[in-house]
């Protein structure tokens, strides 16, 4: 399969999975031919809400939706699913533990031609703060498929964090995927990556690039954040004595900062590569603003290499 | 108006009467609780549950019952005395709300309450989740209706106005809204605190048919819930004229029980003012 930009890939799995499961429904903001919800609305119109520039008012539909037994889809930018629609998303979903499944694309600065109001640099701290929510977010276009299925067969609350566009592809087609399993993408013995999203591909060239350097990096790709696979980064850090964690997301409480919560038990050399505690910036493309706010190759390689020297022989 | 049977309406406003009692009770004893609202939406809350809801206190999980969301979740004691009263639970039970073990919170929870159809508490959710549960129905052609119950001063958050202004695009058929007006919140007169009139115009505006009634007169609160059903071409709201506090002089039209529990002798006065049928 061609690498499809994520939220395209996600779209046309959710209109071909509609037709698996008839309780899927989709809901939307006026976003549909952005977060790509379109392709369900053609094929199920019947299905498929649209409810104008109200993201609150989506959510609590979806919560409706799902006590009468359907399983919504509610589709929204990740800015304001995470912030506008906060309160539905922790009241009425999580704590009401709805079945409801929050697509939330154009998320980390992969909405860059738009700027800092829509990028989403801190859903991933927000969602995981809430008890009963799974956070899942996919590394490429092919994984943003292959968990449609299985997120709408999973009972109770997901967030899905989405990229606009398309990312470095990680994985294969076909591959089997499971929520809450981390995958090791790259065996090494002097250190581990870990990575989710976009950062994935990033973590797998800094790899590449620390090999020529003569270190043998470890990556892991951490698709679900929440709950997070303690034991595989355990393991990790008992194999190969230092983490590096790599997230397309601010480095207070997202994927670094649950790495750490993990590692509190069993300390070993950490660096939390992400976006510094700023805002970024406008930009051409979203590869340029991760470049130039420390989400480069390079940030991960430099953290890696100061790591080594840290890491108690 | 249509005639209802004496015999109904002598019971159901004696149900009424015993879920203000209970509802008292149970602030009373926990001291800690909303009387002013729960006084004020008894009368409503009577008619659903004594006659106009399809339910079954033995299944109550049952997919084609109707559902009911207490939107404002401060009245949660009138909600927990209707459902132990139908059997939901133990009356016994209402005694240990607020304790840490108990199934009952201090507002509804859907997941530890039998009968609870929807967590409600934070203001506001009530018509968005309706429209979605109508919604659902619809697509699932069940034929239960959705009620929705809320406060005037709960219509000042913008996403009352979200939900109302969606359910007209969707127009589902099968929800009503009733609003509890009695025209008092926490920190004094809605129409102090933020004005919400000309209400009824605010709702037209947004699509919707609105009955107007007394909201302690039983024969327009059946009537009323009778034709919004019957209404199928906009969504409906029961826009009925309370009393905060109704039935307890002291309470009646006073901001401060909002959110009080009485004290000892306040809660004898208060119980002989509402002794008599249902007591």
């Amino acid at each position: 399969m061609a690498n499809l930009a994520m939220r395209e890939a996600y779209g046309r799995a959710l209109a071909e999975y509609g037709a698996v499961h008839p309780k899927v429904v989709a809901l939307d903001v006026d976003t549909a031919s952005s977060t790509l919800s379109s392709f369900f609305e053609k094929r199920f119109p019947d299905r498929f809400f649209n409810f104008g520039i109200a993201e609150p008012c989506m959510i609590d539909a979806a919560v409706g939706l799902a006590l009468a037994g359907m399983v919504p889809f509610a589709n929204a930018f990740a800015a304001l699913a995470s912030l506008r629609a906060l309160e539905q998303v922790r009241t009425c979903v999580c704590y009401a533990r709805t079945n409801v499944k929050i697509a939330s694309s154009y998320a980390g600065v992969s909405d860059f031609k738009d700027g800092p109001t829509h990028h989403a640099i801190s859903d991933i701290a927000i969602m995981r703060s809430l008890p009963e929510m799974t956070v899942i977010v996919p590394a490429d276009g092919n994984e943003a498929a292959t968990f449609v299925p299985l997120i709408a067969e999973f009972d109770g609350p997901v967030y899905f964090r989405l990229n606009r566009a398309a990312t470095l592809p990680v994985s294969s087609s076909g591959e089997a995927l499971s929520i809450g399993k981390g995958i090791v993408r790259r065996q090494g013995k002097d250190l581990t990556i870990v990575a989710c999203g976009s950062m994935t591909g990033r973590s797998m060239q800094a790899a590449d690039a620390l090999a020529s350097k003569g270190v043998q990096a470890r990556v892991i790709e951490m698709h679900t954040i929440k709950p997070l696979d303690v034991e595989l980064i355990l393991q990790a850090a008992d194999d190969t004595g230092a983490i590096v964690t790599a997230e397309e997301h601010t480095v207070i409480g997202g994927l670094g900062s649950a790495v750490a919560e993990a590692l509190a038990v069993r300390p070993v050399p950490l660096y939390r590569v992400g976006i510094k505690d700023t805002f970024a910036r406008t930009g051409p493309d979203p590869e340029s603003i991760m470049d130039a706010y420390s989400m480069g190759v390079s940030d991960i390689v430099n953290a890696a290499i100061s790591l080594i020297g840290r890491k108690k022989s | 108006m249509k005639n209802f049977d004496n015999e109904l309406i002598t019971d159901l406003k004696a149900q009424a009467n015993y879920l203000r009692r209970q509802s008292l009770t149970m602030i009373y004893r926990r001291q800690a609780g909303h009387p002013g609202g729960c006084l004020s939406a008894a009368d409503i809350v009577a008619a659903l549950y004594f006659k106009v809801l399809r339910i079954d206190p033995k299944r109550p999980d049952w997919e084609d019952r109707d559902r009911f969301i207490l939107s404002k979740g401060h009245a949660s004691a009138l909600l927990y005395s209707a459902l132990a009263r139908r059997g939901y639970f133990a009356e016994s039970d209402l005694e240990h709300w607020g304790e840490l073990s108990c199934q009952l919170q201090g507002h509804p929870d859907r997941l530890k309450t039998p009968g609870v159809d929807m967590t409600s508490g934070i203001l506001g959710h009530g018509i968005a989740i309706g429209l979605g549960l109508s919604l659902g129905a619809r697509l699932q052609k069940r034929d239960y209706h959705t009620y929705v119950l809320l406060g005037d001063g709960e219509c000042q958050g913008g996403i009352v106005w979200e939900g109302a202004n969606a359910c007209a695009k969707f127009n589902p058929g099968n929800l009503t809204a009733i609003v509890d007006y009695n025209d008092v919140q926490l920190d004094g007169a809605v129409h102090d605190i933020m004005p919400m009139e000309p209400f009824a115009d605010k709702w037209r505006s947004f699509r919707w048919e609105v009955i107007s009634i007394d909201g302690h007169d039983m024969i327009q609160i059946l009537s009323a819930l009778e034709e919004a059903v019957s209404i199928t071409r906009r969504p409906v709201v029961i826009i009925a004229r309370t009393v905060k506090g109704k039935g307890v002089s002291f309470m009646e039209n006073k901001a401060q029980w909002h959110g009080i529990p009485p004290d000892k002798e306040q809660y004898s006065a208060a119980m002989a003012e509402l002794s008599g049928e249902g007591s």
